[in-house]
């Protein structure tokens, strides 16, 4: 049994780089394919998402454990995670844009879209099934949101290279976006393995 | 009766869910390393998309505007909660090749952008034929999609062995290949359709705009500037 520090160490790692939601799991492909276009979007949608997926994890997993456990909902997760997942982007949205402008100026517009992001439900279905505590769940979702983040901001840099291209003319777009998006989840291929030497 | 035919039709080829509107592709891309895993997670969606569009095209006049999608959600997210505790009860190895992406059938943008672009809108029966046809065209795709990539991945189909051990391709049934290999189904796409004189520009989900991927946002074929005028898709 790893002490807790080391858990959380290894979540860190493995959720940024050899579990990275995007470029490994494939989940949240929709704004990572929709939004990567300019990097000042990627870093509102990495901010959005970060935030919204490390206190859902934290909502859900205190509503599991305190309301739905003790009733014995437990089969019931997917229905109410998916509405507390949405009642809080709403909650979010409202205090955000009330008491701190700032930051919702800057990620606001993608807040909305956020609801029914697949990354966001998955993580918080995913540290129930791991059994994660408290505490491993808020660093999970946290991770997961800065993995799907350095997916998103690396990937708008090679977009950028991609604008200049030429392709075949049935490539052009979305095709030839795929298969760089496939050569960029191919360097993410030489993580593997390396959280369990580091920390195993 | 034509009519209805078209409706079934539409789904399948003209609009498919996966390749035309670009709809529910982290499902695609993770689910279709296996070919009977592909098959399930078609089959379950077909399901989930058939009943959930019959029951909010029934509750169409009831379900008051405003909050039409949470109220959409909970249809799906019961459904997607049937077909889970079966699937997990009687199919515990399809369970354990779909993982997450099951309950994540909730959020399938073509779940709930047909309940909001068609269901919402049209009869019982309609509904009804648009969901069986967009999730069997869905099934096509991604089966389609999955046998290129475990014949080659892993040199198998249906776990029968047809290319011998050793000359398989690993990197296309792991996630670059999947990638790689809708890149190429989406080239192979957009370049017949060019010989027959049409054009295609695929936008994946609506610019990043997933969660409210409703109507006027989905990519369409067109024909090819010059014949017609061409429908910026937005």
């Amino acid at each position: 049994m790893m002490s807790g520090a080391a858990k959380l160490l290894l979540i860190t790692f493995s959720m940024i780089f050899t579990e990275n939601y995007v470029l490994v799991q494939f989940l949240g492909i929709c704004p990572f394919l929709g939004v990567s276009k300019k990097l000042d979007s990627s870093l509102g949608m990495s901010g959005a998402v970060i935030f919204v997926m490390t206190l859902a994890s934290a909502v859900t997993w205190l509503v599991y454990t305190f309301i739905m456990v003790p009733l014995g909902l437990e089969y019931l997760d997917t229905i109410i995670f998916i509405l507390v997942i949405a009642a809080l982007v709403q909650f979010v949205e409202i205090v955000l844009k009330k008491y701190m402008r700032g930051l919702y100026d800057a990620l606001g517009v993608y807040l909305p879209l956020i609801t029914t992001n697949c990354a966001v439900l998955a993580v918080t279905l995913l540290n129930i099934e791991e059994n994660y505590n408290f505490l491993e769940s808020v660093v999970d979702g946290l991770t997961a949101g800065v993995g799907f983040g350095l997916a998103l901001i690396l990937f708008s840099g090679v977009r950028k290279a991609l604008e200049r291209a030429k392709p075949p003319k049935p490539f052009e777009g979305l095709p030839i976006t795929l298969i760089a998006a496939a050569l960029t989840s191919m360097t993410f291929m030489g993580f593997v393995g390396i959280a369990d030497k580091l920390f195993g | 009766m034509k009519e209805k035919l078209k409706i079934f039709t539409n789904g399948i080829f003209k609009e498919n869910p996966v390749l035309i509107l670009l709809l529910g592709c982290c499902s695609v891309l993770a689910i279709s390393v296996t070919v009977s895993g592909a098959l399930g997670m078609g089959l379950a969606l077909t399901f989930v998309l058939v009943c959930s569009n019959v029951v909010i095209s029934l509750l169409r006049k009831i379900i008051p505007d405003k909050v039409r999608i949470p109220c959409f959600i909970v249809v799906i997210a019961t459904f997607v909660t049937l077909v889970q505790m079966i699937v997990e009860a009687f199919l515990p190895d399809l369970n354990n090749a779909l993982g997450v992406f099951l309950p994540l059938i909730v959020v399938n943008c073509i779940v709930l952008g047909r309940a909001e672009m068609f269901a919402s809108k049209h009869g019982v029966v309609d509904s009804f034929l648009d969901g069986l046809g967009m999730g069997l065209g869905y099934t096509f795709v991604i089966v389609g999609i999955a046998v290129i990539r475990e014949l080659i991945g892993n040199g198998t189909i249906f776990d029968q062995r047809i290319i011998p051990e050793g000359y398989q391709i690993g990197i296309i049934s792991q996630t670059p290949g999947g990638f790689m290999m809708f890149g190429f189904a989406m080239a192979l796409l957009i370049y017949c359709l060019n010989k027959k004189g049409k054009k295609f520009e695929p936008r994946i989900g609506c610019d990043g705009k997933c969660g409210s991927c409703t109507a006027n946002c989905e990519s369409r074929i067109t024909d090819l500037p010059g014949q017609d005028e061409t429908v910026e898709v937005k």
